[in-house]
Parts: C-alpha cells; structure tokens; sequence
C-alpha cells in the first residue's frame, strides 16, 4: 500500500500543471449552456489544444494514436485539469470514451484510420444510439431494425437520450439485424454519419430545463456496410469490450470538483451563521468522510487495473452506486446552506442540485448496479 | 501510487487468517460466548507469540517493526473471527506495560463514561483522559487533554473493586461500570492525543473485518435457502441488500488502508465514521436476511453486531468524528494533516509500504 506517486508520475504531474497554467488563459468565454453549436466549438477547440500538446487519447493505446499512458497518469491528468478548471471533455465524450475505444479495439486498420484521428484532433464528435424508448435497462432489447440492401444497411428505429446529438457528425448505433436470434446475439455496431438523409432529431427538454439529450428518429437511413465495425450480429460484444476500457478513472474529476463544493458549501455555512447549527454541521463532516472514502476508492481502483492491465474487478459498479447516491446528497446539504436561495435558480448549486438527479439513472441505474455487484462480483443466482 | 496490498501484506493477512482458523474456530468461539468472554489466556499468548501485540515495536525492542498498515490487516482478521479480548489495548500498550508485548499481560483502556471491558482480568488499564480524540477547536493539543495513565498492582485492585459488573450486551465482551468518571490520579505518562487516533484506526480495522464477514455470511445463506421455490438470494429485493452491504465494505476498506498509510486525522476520522456504520448496517442486514435464525443465539450474526456496538461506541463516536471531519472542512478549517501533531508519532509504514 503505496500513496505515493512515483518521481516519474510527480514528473508527469509537473509538465502538466505548467502546460495547463500556460494554456487556459488562451481559452475563449464559456458558452452559453443553451448554444450547442458554440459548445461543440469550445469543446472541440480545448481537444485540439489537448492534441497540440500530446496530450489527446492520453488513455489510448498506441497504436490508435494514442499515449498509452497508465492509468495512473491517467488519473494525475483528470485530476489536475480539473483542479485548474480546464473544461470537460464535453462533447468529445462519446468519440474519445466509448465509440473511439470500441474502434480501436474492434476495427479495420481503415477503420481505424477514417475514424480515430478526427477525433482525437477534435475535428468530428461523435454521438451515442444505443436505448431506446422500449430498450432502457433491458438494453439487448433494442428493435431498431437494420436490413441488408446491397452495399447498404437500411435503418429504421427510435433511439433516445442521445446527448450532442444535433451537433454531432458521427453516431455509435446499435441495430437489430437478425430479428430471429436470441436478444443479445441479433445486434450490430454501426458508424452512422449523421447527415444521412432520413435522421430526425428531436431534443427533449430535462427537469433542470435545458436540452442536454435528444430522440432520433431514424426513417430509412441508408449506412454502408463497411461502417460496421465487428461481425455482423456480433455488436453485443463489441459493446461490451469497450467497457473494459474503463480503468475506475470515470468520475476522477467530478470526485475532485465534489470535495472543493464541499469546501465551498463550509465557508459558505460559515459566512451565513448556518454553521451553528449542529445537524447541518454534521451532515457536512459526514460527506467529507464520504468523499475521502471515494478518492480513496479510485486511487484503489486505478491501482488494481495498473496491476491487472484490465477492468477493475470490485470497482466500477460498487463506486458508482455509492458515488451517485451521495452526489444527490452533496448538493441535499447544498440546499440546506442555500436555504431560501435554494429556490432561485440562478445561485450556485441549484442547477447542480437539478443535475445530480440523473445520477441514480444515467449509464445504469442504481437498482442495476446493484444486480450487477450482486449477481457478478457476489455471485448470486439470476432471477427477478 | 500502488494502492494495493505488496505481497508481504498479503502474505501477513493469510497468515493471520491461517492462524485464527487453527486456535479460534466456530467451536472455541462458541466456547467463549458459553464462558461470557472470559479470556483464554493461552490464546492470548498464542497471539503474542505471532508478533500480534508486538507488531510496531522495533526489532531491536524485541518487535517485528511493522506499521499501522500491516496492524490495520491483522486486526481486520481478529474482527472477521470475532476475536475477544481487549486487542486495540493491549496492542498500544506493548513497550510501555511489562509482558504486554508477548502476550502474558492483558492490557485494557478506560475512557469517558463507556462500560470497561474485561476489567477483572486485566493486569493493567489504560485509563484515558479527555473528550477522545482532541482536535476540535477548544481543544487543547498537548498530552493534558488526552493523556492515559497507567494502573497496575493495587491501585489496579482499588479501581476494579469500585466498578460493578454489569450484564454485558455482547456476550464476548464482559463489562464494568465505573463508579464515576474515570480521572487519572496523576500526570499522564507515556500517551496523548495519537493514542485516540491509532485506537480509533484500529477499532476501525476490525468493524471492517466483521462488515466484511457479514456480507459472506449474507451471501452464502442467500445462495442457500430455498423459498419460492429459488435462492432467496435470486430476488432482488434480498440480492440488493447484499449489494448495499458490499457498497458500504468497499469505501470504508479504502479509507482504512489509506489511513494507515497517511496516519492523517481526518482520514482516521472517515475511516471510522465509515468503518462504524459498514459493520453495523451490515450485521443488520445478514441478521434480516437470516430470518428468524437470524434472531436466534445458535446464529453468530447477533454477536457481530453486539460487538460493532459497542465498538462503534468506542474511542470516536459517530458525533465526534462527524465534528472533527467538519472542522476540516473549508479554508477556516483544516486539520493538521498527521496524527503525530498530537503527541506520540504514527509508526512510519514499515515492509513493502
């Protein structure tokens, strides 16, 4: 049991901060949370300054253009661009985090070669299809069918909460192309451009007011076949591989930006008077402990998968379950400080406090996660 | 950063783990609840043979020169197994209370108004001063506030005879009432304030243990009986109590290792606040999902959780290190970042770190 960084990985930390110290004043004004085509901007401009630097696909092998860093570094990266405020990886998630990975892990080498450079320059974002209105946790239930004509697959099908979809060029799409076999073994990968003549999108509002997702609707699409990466009805798989690449540093930077609200939220109980009252006070102590607890956890988790060279055995779903809960708690307590300003929208925190609702939803709710820690890490019987 | 156990650490839990199946299995621990926790004082040789009481003294005081990480791992095991007797006591009082080292003194503590454990057998107590652990502004960070004394010979007898046995909650643990508030009679000696913390660190290493034994315990009775027909594990209404119980081992597991490692305040503080709440919530829950054998005394779950009781109410209490993990908070607060800042140094980690 280590904590301390190597002089190597001090090394690393070192470069970084003085790089990061040097570019962020170079970056433009923060957009407006409304204006996607301005968030694609700033999001893709940050990525190529990221890429400028060497340091885009840091967590990337190398040899899909990436820098093979451990996921030790990996951590130190996240970690140390969000404590300089650098900005989030926004709208290049889904091609640098899930669909990018999958195609360096699963693709051609032309494949590799169309699709992984754009993204890691910044030049394309890619967007995710895969839950459907009728597909959610039950994810392998997905019915948007995808019929061999020619060259082409002919899509035709709903997905739903698709972020960045109005502005992406590139969607991850998972499509049903043999009706017949068992759930998990009729599915596709596909790379649909999504200028195709026949897609639809249709942003839906969240309860924090914002459109951060969207519905698309999908009449006809034609997409080559060659923008099939894996075997056709292999896609199950292919999906799966890809989470495998998640090394327990998903939530490192909001982890760090959640301990510094809860320094905020102290001063803050401390300026008002709110901090004599012992309840509020305790409950505060209580989620500093939480979060140590959490930090502690990741740099665990990292370590393992260092050793490993795979998946965090333990970790992934344990961590996000504890983690997702006690985020909605954060910003509970956060409430608390506010008091009457807790209903004005425009004060720190109460968009947050919206936000932190999808966490026991997004990327596999809780009651998910549970079955999943459950049945795989426990070894308990399937069953409902 | 490697956050994970070098393989001497690993090789040091199986060993402890090896050793407990071999001198405290199911049968000598149902032995022990027969004879109200009475100490079996071979036993307790035995353990200090195996360097368990001796672990951080130095080698040349006779010690094997290990620090609080590789302690953390051996009392983790002594919680899974139930270990009784006065472990965290006897373990900070090696090098400063004749033959505590070897395992041929028992050493307990007295603090505040908790019940003493295993009072009529000690050979010496450890009595404790102050509002545990110091920290908090008013609190004053010298040896006065939080220092120990040491009773032995007849000043010892003189103290047992006024405490009153009372029937013990945990059956494992016998206990005396004090007759007041316990108050040194001279000026402390050889403790202060790190006393709070390691005691704390380690008492959280064996609710950790015993969170970690309950939700086995869980799992395998929920694999095992059959109700409907399925495992009852197969339902999701069991199967997610088992999820929550490992969602609470895991965190507080990371704390306490990186405890150990940082022997930082506020890490101990989390440490137990987590550590505490894991093995109470989860013995809750193993009984729950053992039905009405869960309430019987044939089950071992009751024992687990009388234990974490009473350990949970031991040197910091969930009020105390929710205060002190609050204090930290913010750029007013801030603690300071290691436990020798309140007296006695943390042992350096020792082994592969």
């Amino acid at each position: 049991m280590d904590l301390a960084y190597t002089e190597a990985e001090e090394e690393f930390r070192g470069r970084l901060r003085e790089w990061l110290a040097a570019a962020l004043p170079g970056l433009p004004a923060k957009p407006s949370p409304d204006d996607w085509p301005a968030r694609r901007a700033y999001d893709t401009a940050w990525q190529r300054m990221l890429y400028d630097a060497g340091y885009a696909g840091l967590h990337w092998p190398a040899d899909a253009g990436g820098q093979g860093a451990t996921p030790t570094q990996h951590l130190i990266f996240l970690e140390e661009t969000e404590k300089a405020g650098a900005p989030y990886v926004g709208a290049n998630f889904v091609g640098l985090l899930h669909a990018g990975p999958t195609i360096a892990a699963e693709g051609t080498a032309g494949q590799r070669a169309r699709w992984l450079p754009p993204v890691l320059r910044g030049d394309q974002i890619w967007c995710q299809g895969f839950s459907e209105p009728d597909a959610g946790s039950d994810l392998a239930a997905l019915r948007t069918r995808a019929v061999r004509d020619g060259d082409d697959y002919v899509v035709t099908g709903q997905k739903i909460w698709t972020s960045h979809a109005e502005v992406a060029d590139w969607c991850e799409l998972l499509v049903r192309t043999d009706p017949a076999a068992p759930k998990h073994r009729g599915i596709s990968w596909l790379a649909m451009p999504m200028d195709a003549p026949g897609i639809t999108v249709r942003p839906l509002r969240t309860l924090a007011g914002s459109t951060e997702f969207a519905e698309v609707f999908l009449d006809e699409v034609r997409v080559p076949v060659r923008n099939r990466v894996g075997a056709e009805n292999d896609g199950w798989r292919v999906t799966m591989v890809t989470l495998s690449f998640e090394r327990g540093t998903a939530f490192v930077g909001e982890v760090v930006a959640c301990r510094r609200t809860l320094d905020a939220l102290a001063d803050e109980a401390r300026r008002t008077g709110r901090w004599d009252d012992p309840v509020l006070r305790r409950r505060l102590g209580r989620l500093n402990a939480e979060f140590r607890a959490l930090w502690r956890l990741t740099q665990a988790n990292v370590s393992e998968s260092e050793r490993t060279g795979g998946v965090p055995g333990v970790g992934g779903s344990v961590f996000k379950l504890r983690y997702s809960g006690v985020r909605q708690e954060l910003y509970e307590a956060a409430a608390e400080v506010l008091g009457g300003d807790a209903f004005d929208v425009d004060r720190e925190w109460v968009l947050d406090r919206l936000s932190s609702l999808s966490y026991t939803i997004a990327a596999g709710t809780s009651q998910i996660q549970r079955n999943i820690v459950a049945e795989r890490i426990l070894g308990l019987p399937k069953g409902r | 950063m490697d956050f994970q156990l070098s393989d001497d650490q690993r090789a040091l839990r199986s060993g402890m783990r090896d050793l407990l199946g071999a001198v405290f299995d199911r049968g000598r621990l149902r032995a022990a609840v027969e004879r109200d926790g009475a100490l079996d004082r071979s036993l307790w040789r035995e353990l200090g043979a195996a360097g368990f009481f001796a672990l951080r003294l130095p080698e040349e005081a006779g010690g094997v020169g290990l620090g609080l990480p590789e302690a953390v791992l051996l009392f983790e095991e002594a919680g899974r197994a139930l270990l009784p007797g006065p472990l965290v006591a006897t373990h900070l009082a090696a090098g400063l209370v004749k033959g505590a080292a070897e395992g041929e003194a028992v050493v307990t503590a007295v603090a505040a108004d908790l019940p003493a454990a295993h009072l009529a057998e000690a050979d010496a107590v450890l009595v404790v001063d102050g509002q545990a652990p110091p920290g908090l502004p008013g609190d004053v960070l010298s040896g006065d506030v939080s220092g120990a004394e040491v009773l032995s010979g007849e000043a010892l007898g003189a103290f047992v005879a006024a405490a009153r046995p009372v029937r013990s909650v945990d059956p494992l643990t016998p206990l005396h009432r004090l007759a007041g508030r316990a108050v040194p009679t001279g000026a402390p000696q050889a403790y202060s304030g790190a006393l709070h913390y390691e005691a704390a660190l380690l008492t959280a290493a064996e609710q950790l243990g015993s969170a970690a034994r309950t939700t086995e315990a869980a799992v395998q009775h929920a694999g095992e009986r059959h109700q409907f027909g399925s495992p009852i594990g197969s339902f999701q209404a069991v199967k997610h109590l088992c999820a929550d119980m490992l969602a609470r081992t895991e965190p507080a597991r990371a704390a306490v290792y990186a405890a150990a490692v940082t022997g930082d305040p506020a890490e101990i503080a989390a440490a137990k606040l987590l550590a505490d709440e894991a093995a109470v919530r989860n013995a809750r829950d193993c009984l729950q999902i053992h039905g009405g054998m869960g309430f019987t005394w044939e089950a071992d779950v009751h024992l687990h959780l009388k234990r974490a009781w009473l350990r949970a109410a031991s040197w910091l209490t969930v009020a105390r290190a929710e205060e002190l993990l609050a204090a930290d908070l913010g750029a007013a607060g801030r603690l300071p970042r290691s436990s020798a800042a309140y007296g006695r140094p943390v042992p350096e980690a020792g082994g592969g770190g």
